[in-house]
């Protein structure tokens, strides 16, 4: 059984999306540009997750990341100026270090590729298309019923955070 | 040549790990805190990326469908959500009293 051509392709041009994408956002002087590029990182991570059999996932991922979360930071973006940030330097005092580090990382990721690329083997079991969305729904309210919870609490204290941390006088 | 054209669980591995380390070079070097904020938002992008490709590895291994990773990676998405409001509400707090969104001009608690 060989696996479809497009597969590859499409593969290709998604990661080399969210590569330039990624390096577009930490090189851009400008935050608005940074923001985009963002967005178009997730809307092409989107396209991956669509190739691994996840759907429910990948729309989540547009709606909350591409359409809420960015949303939230274009708009703090339109509230802060940038015009100043614009004359300013872009890198602070300590990037030679920041940026040696981050290289050491990326050997130590490398040495471990080397080391490791063996360990999965090819599966052998093929992969049907099973009722994504109500396998993650069945989940999340039966199994992860307590981490969905803390999620939600979280998410109301995050709410109640942001309020005062935004606010100027409570 | 069967490396490159057949798409497996590692090219998933290289690619998330390359988008982490794009994203530990925009924290460790920026000073404009929107964009490490952004640069965070890149790092949980590739954990999420990994999760998510390891969901689809254990279904192809074990064949019944347990898609927790993908749970997982909801989970991720929620804390991420959490995290930008939080980081951008203490971003404007910061920028009403200093003028400023430099990430080295951040040391109203140093001495």
């Amino acid at each position: 059984m060989n696996p479809p051509v497009a597969t590859t392709f499409f593969f290709y041009l998604l990661a080399a999306i969210m590569l330039i994408g990624g390096v577009f956002v930490i090189t851009r002087k400008n935050a608005v540009h940074s923001a985009l590029a963002l967005i178009a990182t997730l809307l092409a991570q989107a396209g991956i997750y669509l190739m691994l059999y996840a759907p429910f996932v990948a729309g989540v991922q547009i709606i909350l990341y591409a359409g809420g979360i960015m949303v939230l930071f274009l708009f703090v973006i339109m509230l802060i100026s940038i015009e100043r940030s614009l004359k300013e330097r872009m890198l602070n005092r300590q990037w030679v270090v920041g940026g040696l580090a981050a290289l050491a990382l990326g050997a130590l990721f490398i040495s471990v590729y080397v080391k490791g690329k063996n360990l999965f083997p090819t599966p052998k079991v093929p992969v049907f298309e099973t009722n994504n969305t109500q396998t993650v729904g069945n989940l999340l309210y039966g199994q992860y019923m307590f981490p969905f919870e803390i999620a939600s609490l979280l998410l109301l204290v995050a709410i109640i955070g942001a309020v005062v941390m935004a606010k100027k006088r409570i | 040549m069967d490396a490159l054209t057949h798409i497996s669980i590692l090219h998933y591995i290289v690619l998330a790990a390359a988008l982490f380390i794009l994203g530990v070079v925009g924290v460790l070097t920026r000073r404009n805190v929107v964009v490490i904020l952004m640069s965070i938002e890149l790092i949980l992008n590739a954990v999420n990326l990994n999760l998510v490709a390891f969901s689809r590895y254990w279904q192809a291994m074990h064949g019944p469908p347990a898609l927790h990773g993908q749970v997982f990676a909801i989970f991720v998405i929620t804390d991420a959500a959490a995290e930008a409001a939080v980081g951008l509400g203490i971003l404007i707090a910061f920028f009403r009293n200093k003028e400023t969104v430099n990430m080295d001009e951040v040391n109203l608690m140093k001495w």
